[in-house]
């Protein structure tokens, strides 16, 4: 049995991060993470007729470039698992429907990253696969169309919103090879705290988070301590400070190890995003640019990545339905500093 | 996690806490400045066509074609969403913002093709202004007509 708690499973060997890639949008490029990125776009159109062919560019663009950052070919993928936040997932399928991969399409909102890299890990860990091609991708612009209002309306935004990120991030899971391991996932059950106003997503998910690493702490045994970083998904300013209250009061003590990749992503002053990034692509591409290298070189010996989400859609919150949200953690080891192998 | 109504009471007042509020003041500084600076345009404007020697009356409503001709020419350019952002309810409030309110869904919908995404969605946000609008102006019509 690999599971070691209620929420939580231990894979049997760890399951290899071999390759990770993100492509990101002009704002994303000029953001504080800019240098990091392996592809960025100056249009956010990146030559298409609109934002929803836009956004499935990014994804097929990303993920042939994961797939090429491994040394594969994409003959070697058995799945690919992704999502995104348009009606019917069309930014994930549209994108890599020319893979020619056997194809699962998720939606877990924004935590969506987390969600696949999860099931993607449980399937090579289950023997299902060698190789599974994971990732989640957003586009500011399509999701303004689709959840707020058009683009070119003159509205202000309040404080508490967070900016869509644009692009798309990938990994690619490997039963065998060199790099930074999944050994444990947990599994973030839908928590929904009566918050409605979706101007706030960072209030309305917190509660999600602070739910999952309670979980995981009580499942492990482990303390936020135990962990090199923890980075929560979209939560942004609000959302971060609100998990740190929540699990203050649950004996936990989140010191300035933890952060948020929505907070990481953007220069809230310089860049006006208000309370930070959100989005699908804000945990996938701030993971894959951001936090894997620091796994691959050793600086990182051991995070808790928890992608965030925010499981509403237009119609139930204009029915008045409060956001319900997920949190999906996964524990990545990295690489040990001045070690040969990984 | 406490989901009951009185732990998502409490969760509601430390997110009050935890919320910086929308600076009111100041947005109504703005708005009250840009919206004044929109209705002394069409002042001028309503003088120049006057001294053309129209009839107030038509050239009231050359004010409106030219304010809102100038509206749409703004939104399509991307210059009113970023005077919107600034203004506020300066630049909503006037027939301005009322073109920019029909010319931006215009804009985004138009990929959907001419007649279901451009004509049938141009009044995504207009739509409910002119609908109690109307309303209004009846139930208005109504009490004035009774207690004249």
């Amino acid at each position: 049995m690999k599971r070691i708690g209620k929420q939580t499973v231990r894979l049997s060997e760890g399951v290899t991060i071999l390759s990770a890639a993100s492509t990101v949008g002009p704002k994303e490029a000029e953001g504080p993470l800019g240098k990091y990125f392996d592809q960025k776009t100056e249009d956010s159109f990146f030559g298409e007729k609109s934002w929803e062919l836009a956004e499935s560019k990014f994804v097929e663009k990303n993920m042939r470039l994961a797939v090429q950052k491994a040394n594969l070919k994409s003959e070697d993928i058995d799945y690919i698992l992704c999502g995104d936040l348009l009606n019917q997932c069309t930014g994930s399928t549209f994108g890599i429907k020319n893979l020619d991969i056997p194809f699962f399409g998720l939606f877990g909102a924004c935590s969506t990253m987390g969600e696949s890299m999860s099931l993607g890990a449980m399937l090579i860990d289950g023997g299902f696969a060698n190789h599974v091609l994971t990732g989640a991708s957003s586009h500011f612009c399509a999701a303004e169309k689709q959840f707020r209002f058009p683009l070119p309306l003159g509205t202000q935004r309040p404080p508490t919103s967070t900016w869509t990120v644009t692009g798309d991030g990938a990994v690619v899971l490997a039963r065998k090879g060199d790099g930074p391991k999944i050994v444990e996932i947990t599994t973030g059950k839908i928590v929904d705290m009566g918050v409605a106003d979706v101007n706030n997503m960072g209030a309305a998910m917190a509660p999600a988070a602070a739910a999952l690493l309670k979980a995981h702490f009580e499942d492990t045994g482990r303390t936020p301590q135990d962990y090199d970083a923890i980075a929560t998904g979209d939560l942004g300013t609000i959302g971060r400070e609100l998990v740190v209250e929540l699990l203050g009061k649950e004996g936990y003590l989140l010191d300035n190890r933890y952060t948020d990749c929505g907070i990481e992503i953007f220069d809230a002053e310089k860049q006006d995003t208000h309370a930070g990034g959100s989005g699908c692509a804000c945990s996938a591409v701030t993971f894959c640019a951001y936090f894997y290298p620091k796994l691959l070189s050793g600086k990182i010996e051991k995070m808790l990545f928890i992608p965030t989400g925010a499981l509403m859609s237009t119609t139930s919150s204009q029915q008045g339905q409060s956001i319900p949200g997920i949190a999906h953690g996964l524990v990545i080891e990295g690489c040990r500093k001045g070690a040969e192998e990984c | 996690m406490d989901t009951s109504k009185k732990g998502q009471q409490k969760y509601a007042e430390m997110v009050k806490k935890a919320s910086p509020n929308s600076p009111v003041f100041g947005d109504c500084i703005k708005a009250f400045v840009s919206g004044g600076i929109i209705c002394t345009i069409g002042q001028l404007l309503l003088d120049f066509y006057i001294g053309m020697e129209l009839s107030e009356k038509n050239a009231a409503a050359w004010v409106s074609i030219t304010l809102v001709g100038l509206s749409a020419l703004l939104t399509a350019l991307g210059i009113y969403e970023k005077l919107g952002k600034f203004c506020g309810a300066g630049t909503i409030v006037p027939i301005t913002g009322f073109a920019n309110s029909v010319v931006s869904p215009a804009i985004e919908f138009k990929k959907e093709g001419m007649v279901f995404g451009m004509a049938a969605k141009m009044f995504v946000v207009a739509g409910p202004v002119i609908v109690y609008g109307t309303l209004t102006s009846m139930l208005v019509g109504f009490v004035y007509y009774f207690v004249k």
